[in-house]
């Protein structure tokens, strides 16, 4: 007999389907935030997989902190070329230079100023909704994170008053200058996406692979030295994230799990190469994807902060 | 095919080998969803954090932030229920108030727990959860037995056609692991079960507290001779969970490439969709609704490129024969198993907003694909969820309740009864406005077919 079954990763995809698939239905005006990183690259082949022959209905948004590690960068340029796509980027020196966001006096990492970075360009394109790739099993508070995210006028999220989700049937609906933010991986695990970039043999930028770098350790992680200071004329945009005398700086053999930016990324030191390496890595880790990422360790409620006040 | 169908193996996680080695794990077949209810304080938190640390899916640095709240708050002693408690507020009241949803696999299955609250004014967080679910989890204290929670929640997995439910005595320890106890409590649930609609019940004595047979067995209880929680959850059947019989696929998005660069795509006209019932082949006679136009399945498109038989719930472009007028919302059906279609529903319904339900009120009502205007004509009646029996003519229904209602819709809808085909057959109102959703509704069994309106398309 024939067997009509699906494994876990077919499942997972043809849920993710469905929720690009209504967000094209449903939404005037929707983008896809591609940032580079691992997750987004599966958004990516999920959307071509809902889509094509067509072009992907919707452009590509992603939020520059300025501190970017030039390979992503690189890759995603690339990347979106590749598929034809609109890539619209939008700067945290931008809203700094314009006065739209200001840093908070003392405060390094500029993960907190992607916020009014992607509200702004969501009121300048007048997008309707943003297809992210954040999943559930990321934190503790994205456990609680509806597939369509509701948020209100301000892009903010509030956990107490979701919309229920029921079977597959997203409510859509929105009112003038309301949004919602769209999540297709909710339920896909840091080894699914791995497992799916294994099975459709996705490229990834070459950070997520061992290579040689100098690294120093803070905040009981190893942070990447930044790029030299070159231009004289402009304030070093790395001031703060550079090794202090009392922070010895190591070469490394290591790579990223996780990509923020260079501020906010812990490497790992790791002597993985192929995605075959990286899973079995996945497989025998200790500590979450997210033990390595310096912005979640301010509090324990880091990431619901940041949700509330409008982050992806 | 699943492993669940095979002889049970010695569980690697229970012997605690999983991850272990830096090899690449050989896939995990299929995915289980369960939910998890009980009333507050039932051990619901504690037995998803026992779940999660005996099956070794907890990595360092969230046991980490288990113990540094455990010297914080906890007098050292580490609280599990703290891994799935995640928002602040609920830290702050001591309460789950939302769902939220937690990942583990064995080298088995895949898992993905919706971690529903107990608490009497959240049942429609339980709906949410269970919608989805395969199996639900009824937590009971055993000390407490069968309370009203107790019903509501197996009545909602009832109503909700969740196939597999699970009764989770728990607190064991504290009734001396008494079998007398268990039997009694057992009692009092199949009191009640033959009322509801679950195939198939298992009941389960442990201790989330201690571990009892949530993944390993316990040596407290001689007397059952069942699975551990875990062993259960591994091997239960779920293959058959999805419709295969009759086809249906909503048409989500219209595939139409603009200016293709290869000739062969000038003309393509593809309706994306999720198959939501049957499977679907070449060559296969298909109605479009609303319409009723018949035609023939001409090529089934993938992103691998095109097959000659799709089935649910894959993802497909389906490309026909003719030129019909097919757009959102429409729906391609199998001709030898039509659906039911109608402006006149009767459906079941669970209440979910603060604002009651009221006779005569319009909402827009999502089904499958399409929205449409809808308004309520009738309550017939409310379920009392002490008693579970039907209250009739109530005048309205109130946030939590279940009923069953009648509603008008401005178009037709084409549809299946709930029973058959939980895609098919379910709906959501939204409130007109605020736009909030209100209501999950379940329909019951059509009482008209669709007819076709048109002579066969393809002569
Ligand atoms: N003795 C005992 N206590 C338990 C058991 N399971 C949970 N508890 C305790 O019951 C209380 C409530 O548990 P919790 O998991 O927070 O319940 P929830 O509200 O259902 O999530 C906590 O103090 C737990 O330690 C058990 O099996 N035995």
């Amino acid at each position: 007999m024939k067997s009509y079954h699906l494994d876990h990763l077919q499942h997972l995809e043809t849920e993710a389907i469905h929720i690009m698939r209504e967000v094209a239905g449903e939404f005037e005006r929707p983008a896809l935030l591609f940032s580079g990183g691992k997750d987004s690259i599966c958004l990516l082949r999920l959307a071509e997989k809902a889509f094509r022959p067509s072009d992907i209905p919707m452009p590509f948004l992603n939020v520059e902190t300025g501190h970017e590690f030039p390979e992503l960068i690189e890759f995603r340029d690339r990347r979106a070329r590749q598929l034809g796509a609109k890539l619209i980027v939008r700067t945290v020196d931008q809203a700094l230079a314009n006065g739209t966001a200001t840093q908070a006096p003392g405060e390094v990492s500029r993960n907190k100023l992607q916020i009014p970075v992607l509200l702004g360009a969501i009121e300048e394109f007048r997008f309707d909704c943003a297809i992210g790739g954040a999943r559930r099993d990321e934190e503790k508070a994205r456990a609680k994170e509806r597939f369509f995210s509701f948020r209100d006028s301000f892009g903010q999220w509030d956990p107490k008053n979701q919309r229920p989700e029921i079977w597959n049937l997203y409510n859509g609906r929105l009112n003038a200058g309301e949004n919602m933010r769209v999540f297709p991986l909710s339920n896909w695990t840091e080894m699914d996406v791995w497992e799916y970039i294994r099975k459709e043999k996705l490229e990834v930028p070459s950070i997520y692979f061992s290579h040689t770098r100098e690294c120093f350790r803070r905040g009981g992680q190893w942070l990447p030295v930044p790029p030299p200071h070159t231009d004289a004329t402009k304030p070093d945009p790395y001031a703060g994230a550079r090794p202090r005398p009392n922070e010895p700086v190591q070469t490394m053999v290591c790579r990223v799990r996780t990509i923020a930016d260079m501020i906010s990324t812990g490497m790992i030191a790791s002597p993985a190469n192929t995605v075959d390496d990286i899973i079995g890595e996945v497989a025998a880790a200790r500590v979450t994807e997210r033990g390595s990422r310096a912005d979640d360790k301010a509090s324990e409620a880091a990431m619901e902060d940041r949700k509330k006040a409008g982050y992806f | 095919m699943s492993a669940s169908s095979l002889s049970p193996l010695p569980s690697p996680v229970a012997g605690g080998s999983v991850a272990s080695s830096a090899r690449a794990p050989v896939p995990v077949v299929d995915i289980l969803r369960l939910n998890t209810c009980g009333s507050v304080d039932d051990g619901k938190s504690t037995l998803i954090g026992r779940l999660l640390y005996d099956s070794k899916s907890l990595m360092e640095d969230q046991i980490e932030s288990l113990e540094r709240s455990a010297d914080i708050t906890g007098g050292g002693q580490i609280n599990l229920a703290n891994l799935t408690d995640g928002l602040r507020a609920e830290r702050e009241q001591g309460i789950t108030i939302d769902v939220a949803y937690r990942y583990f696999a064995t080298p088995r299955r895949k898992f993905i727990i919706a971690d529903t609250p107990g608490h009497v004014q959240y049942t429609r967080n339980m709906v949410t959860g269970a919608s989805t679910a395969n199996l639900a989890i009824v937590l009971v204290d055993a000390r407490a037995g069968v309370i009203e929670q107790s019903r509501r929640h197996t009545a909602i997995a009832s109503l909700l056609r969740i196939p597999h439910l699970v009764v989770a005595i728990n607190k064991m320890d504290l009734v001396g692991w008494s079998e007398a106890r268990y039997n009694e409590i057992r009692e009092q649930f199949e009191e009640f079960l033959p009322r509801l609609d679950i195939k198939d019940v298992k009941f389960i004595p442990l201790s989330a507290l201690n571990g009892d047979n949530v993944v390993t067995p316990s040596p407290h209880t001689p007397w059952y001779v069942g699975p551990t929680l875990l062993g259960h959850l591994e091997t239960v059947h779920i293959a058959s969970d999805w419709n295969l019989n009759a086809f249906r696929l909503p048409v989500q998005w219209v595939n139409r490439p603009n200016n293709p660069t290869d000739p062969r795509l000038h003309d393509f006209r593809g309706f994306s969709g999720q198959i939501a019932g049957g499977i679907v082949k070449t060559g296969q006679k298909v109605m479009a609704l609303p319409g009723g136009v018949i035609s023939t399945v001409k090529e089934i498109h993938t992103y691998e490129g095109p097959v000659t038989e799709a089935f649910c719930p894959q993802s497909v472009s389906v490309v026909l024969e003719h030129d019909v007028d097919v757009s959102r919302g429409s729906m391609l059906v199998g001709v030898d198993s039509l659906p039911g279609g109608g402006t006149e529903l009767h459906a079941k319904i669970c209440w979910m907003h603060p604002r009651p339900l009221v006779r005569g009120k319009k909402y827009f009502l999502k089904h499958t694909t399409s929205t449409v205007q809808a308004v309520v004509t009738e309550i017939e009646h409310r379920l009392d969820m002490a008693t579970l029996e039907s209250v009739p003519n109530p005048t309205e229904l109130a946030v939590n309740d279940l009923g069953e209602i009648r509603i008008r819709t401005a178009k037709p809808l084409f549809y299946d009864g709930y029973a058959t085909n939980r895609l098919t057959g379910s709906f959501i109102l939204i409130e007109q406005g605020t736009n909030a959703t209100v209501g999950a509704g379940m329909l019951l069994p059509p009482t008209e077919v669709v007819r076709s309106e048109h002579q066969d398309y393809a002569i």
